[in-house]
């Protein structure tokens, strides 16, 4: 156990001393961060100044109704157009809505402003005018305005999640990110940390230290040793992105939300009239924060590293297996097919039918197969999982990852020693079967 | 010291090993020889317990081998290699501590053997930046420095340049006066005579011959001798011996190769000869252990 360790040792330090572990280690959270502050940047810059709306309304229909939102008031006036057009000029807040007489045979409304309208903007007035359209018509045909008001509805979906705590708001599109995340970076990994493994047999097999060091060391030994090694280096990794993500994000979240609140006392006292901003716009991001707060981060980080690691174990003996026969990487082709394809594949239905949903015969099997459970069960875990199926993946996926380092172990031990012939699956097969 | 017994190795068609028996005595060096695919890297991957044998068994110091005697051989394989991108020392130290040397011990010792070996300011290089004749050093002193009572060297001298074969060849020397069991394995039959004291030649899976290097010439030799003489002695028909071969070279006179008729010694030739003609030298000829070599194979 000792020269195992020493391997361990060695496949590590000489893993994590590089250059590209660092670089890796530092650009993958600042990705993350810079994601982080994009999403805020475009909350930030998203269209929530003030607008007032000056409506000439010369068919007479729309007097006086629109309602004012949180940041659009309107003002009626009964200015010539020529006459407003110049007041939009020199106002670049102002906008101008002119309802022409003929509006009803037309349906033309013209908005008349020194800037561009957005879009949600323009399509908030079309709604309040079909609105009040519909309204007059609906009156118009005899129906009674209390009818009318029972009529509308307001309908808004409350998602929530029964737990052992009580309810607890169930924030689907934070659970399908966290699902999808934590599958895609268990996808990534086992390929980045599996190949790294491959490559580094191949490299041992090829600068032909591979037998002086199994004249030390037990051939599995050194294949254990390696794929421990190389399984820190993985963990680590995570770790360290876990921490600077969480640590730099909460650090940038918290300046960037008490500037914010300042400035939106800022604008109110200036201003002096009460526009409604806060709630709305503050709420978006505490919404989102809020939303994260569902989820059980712990569990979730804790899970990911258990399925990471049993993926990674299950996954990287293969990839030993493939290492140990070739005697370079471009002989490699063939056998990744089969390893690579059970992966590709539980991501592929992952984003696609384990998503949508994630309680399905299809993902219940899935994620407790020990080859797909790691991606699959990482999608589900966010939505909840019940305990059985947990346990019951997990003693899946160590078993599963026992067998696979058996199998490959014995491969491992012939394939390291033969050189400058091409292995087919048959000869592999055979090799599986020899003594000791 | 290494008494290996009645070993069979199969691969899946072919038998490498076929009943394999040797003894290695202690503080011999001990030559195995045979041709390629013979299987002489299958019986030395047995002794380093890198693949087990179908049947028979291997004692080492008469105990059977096990695990713990790993630390007590050293083996240098003929395709060898060092770790490309790591430092001369580091990787030294490494490999010691893979033999089960503590890192004071394994220090202490690299640090010997770099000043014996004059490879002093190697420590932080990188084996990439040594040329090959650098590397073989290192990878020598790497299979001796846990200090083996049994080295195992398959080809040593491959490319090494022959000053730094000399330097090698002392140091096996040495080691062995010191006291460790040598099993040398190669093809350069000039350095078997030079080193062993024993040799065994293994061909297509047997071993067909093993013995002391003396008593195995002893018994190659076959009563052949070489003369020379002035004049041509074809035309006597000898009583004691045959005339094999005659060669004539006009400033030396005749060089014949004569093999004794049974019941006669060197003697009986020499009083026959000496009548005859004027006779220059009498040599017995003994079979080199190349010629040797290349006859047991061809057989």
């Amino acid at each position: 156990m000792n020269k195992v360790f020493l391997i361990i040792q060695r496949e590590y330090l000489s893993r994590v001393k590089k250059k590209s572990f660092l670089i890796l280690t530092f650009l993958v959270p600042s990705l993350f961060i810079g994601m982080y502050a994009a999403i805020f940047f475009i909350y930030k810059n998203s269209d929530n100044t003030a607008k007032k709306f000056n409506v000439i309304d010369e068919s007479g229909i729309f007097e006086g109704r629109f309602k004012n939102q949180s940041n659009v008031t309107f003002n009626y006036s009964k200015d010539s157009y020529e006459l407003a057009k110049k007041d939009a000029r020199n106002h670049k807040d102002l906008f101008i809505l002119y309802i022409a007489k003929d509006f009803k045979q037309t349906g033309n409304v013209e908005v008349i402003a020194e800037k561009k309208p957005g879009i949600s903007l323009l399509s908030d007035i079309e709604n309040q005018m079909e609105d009040i359209q519909r309204t007059d018509k609906l009156l118009a045909a005899g129906i009674d305005t209390a009818v009318l008001n029972n009529a509308k509805a307001k309908i808004n979906i409350n998602a929530k999640q029964l737990t052992d705590e009580g309810e607890k708001d169930a924030s689907i599109g934070a659970t399908y990110v966290v699902g999808f995340l934590s599958a895609f970076l268990i996808y990534l990994s086992l390929f980045i940390y599996g190949a790294q493994v491959m490559r580094g047999i191949i490299e041992e097999k090829t600068s032909r230290i591979v037998e002086v060091i199994v004249s030390s060391v037990k051939p599995f030994q050194l294949m254990l040793g390696k794929i421990l090694g190389i399984g820190a280096v993985g963990l680590t990794q995570f770790l360290l992105w876990i921490i600077l993500s969480t640590g730099i994000s909460t650090i940038g979240a918290n300046a960037f939300m008490n500037q914010r609140e300042i400035k939106i006392e800022q604008k109110d006292t200036k201003n002096n009239n009460k526009i409604e901003v806060t709630p709305e716009k503050g709420g978006v991001a505490k919404q989102f924060f809020k939303a994260a707060d569902t989820i059980n981060f712990p569990f979730i980080i804790g899970t990911f590293l258990f399925y990471f690691l049993g993926g990674y174990l299950l996954y990287s003996a293969l990839f030993a297996a493939v290492g140990s026969a070739v005697d370079n990487e471009t002989e490699t082709q063939q056998f990744m097919f089969p390893i690579t394809l059970p992966l590709i594949f539980t991501f592929i239905l992952g984003m696609n039918v384990i998503v949508n949903n994630p309680d399905s015969n299809l993902s219940f099997w899935l994620s407790i197969i020990p080859f797909t459970s790691p991606i699959a069960m990482m999608i589900r875990i966010p939505f909840g999982v019940p305990a059985w199926q947990l346990a019951l993946s997990i003693v899946l996926l160590v078993g599963g990852f026992i067998f696979t380092t058996w199998v490959a172990s014995r491969i491992y031990r012939v394939g390291i020693l033969m050189h400058g012939k091409k292995i087919t699956y048959k000869e592999l097969a055979k090799w599986f079967t020899y003594k000791e | 010291m290494l008494s290996i017994r009645n070993i069979v190795k199969e691969y899946a068609k072919h038998r490498a090993l076929d009943d394999v028996s040797m003894e290695i005595e202690r503080g011999t060096i001990f030559g195995l020889l045979g041709p390629n695919g013979a299987g002489k890297t299958s019986l030395i991957r047995i002794i380093n317990q890198i693949t087990a044998p179908d049947s028979g068994e291997i004692y080492f110091n008469g105990e059977k081998l096990n695990q713990n005697h790993i630390s007590k051989i050293g083996y240098l394989p003929e395709e060898r290699g060092l770790y490309k991108k790591m430092e001369i020392g580091e990787q030294m130290l490494y490999l010691a501590r893979l033999k089960g040397l503590s890192r004071a011990d394994a220090t202490a010792r690299i640090k010997y053997w770099f000043e014996k070996m004059e490879m002093q300011s190697w420590w932080k290089k990188k084996v990439e930046d040594l040329s090959k004749g650098m590397q073989q050093k290192v990878q020598f002193v790497a299979t001796v420095l846990h200090e083996p009572e049994l080295i195992i060297l398959d080809e040593p001298f491959s490319g090494f340049d022959p000053v730094n074969a000399e330097v090698i060849k002392n140091e096996i020397l040495e080691l062995n006066q010191k006291g460790s069991t040598i099993i040398f394995s190669t093809h350069r039959m000039e350095s078997v005579e030079e080193l062993c004291k024993h040799i065994a030649l293994i061909h297509k899976s047997h071993k067909i011959l093993d013995g002391s290097v003396k008593s195995i010439k002893n018994s190659y030799r076959n009563n052949t001798f070489h003369i020379g003489v002035n004049q041509s002695i074809e035309q006597f028909n000898l009583q004691t011996a045959d005339v094999l071969a005659t060669k004539t070279n006009d400033d030396e006179g005749v060089t014949h190769t004569l093999k004794l008729k049974d019941g006669y010694g060197a003697n009986a030739l020499l009083q026959e000869l000496i009548p005859l003609t004027e006779l220059n030298y009498l040599q017995e000829v003994i079979p080199s252990i190349n010629e040797i070599f290349i006859k047991t194979v061809k057989e």
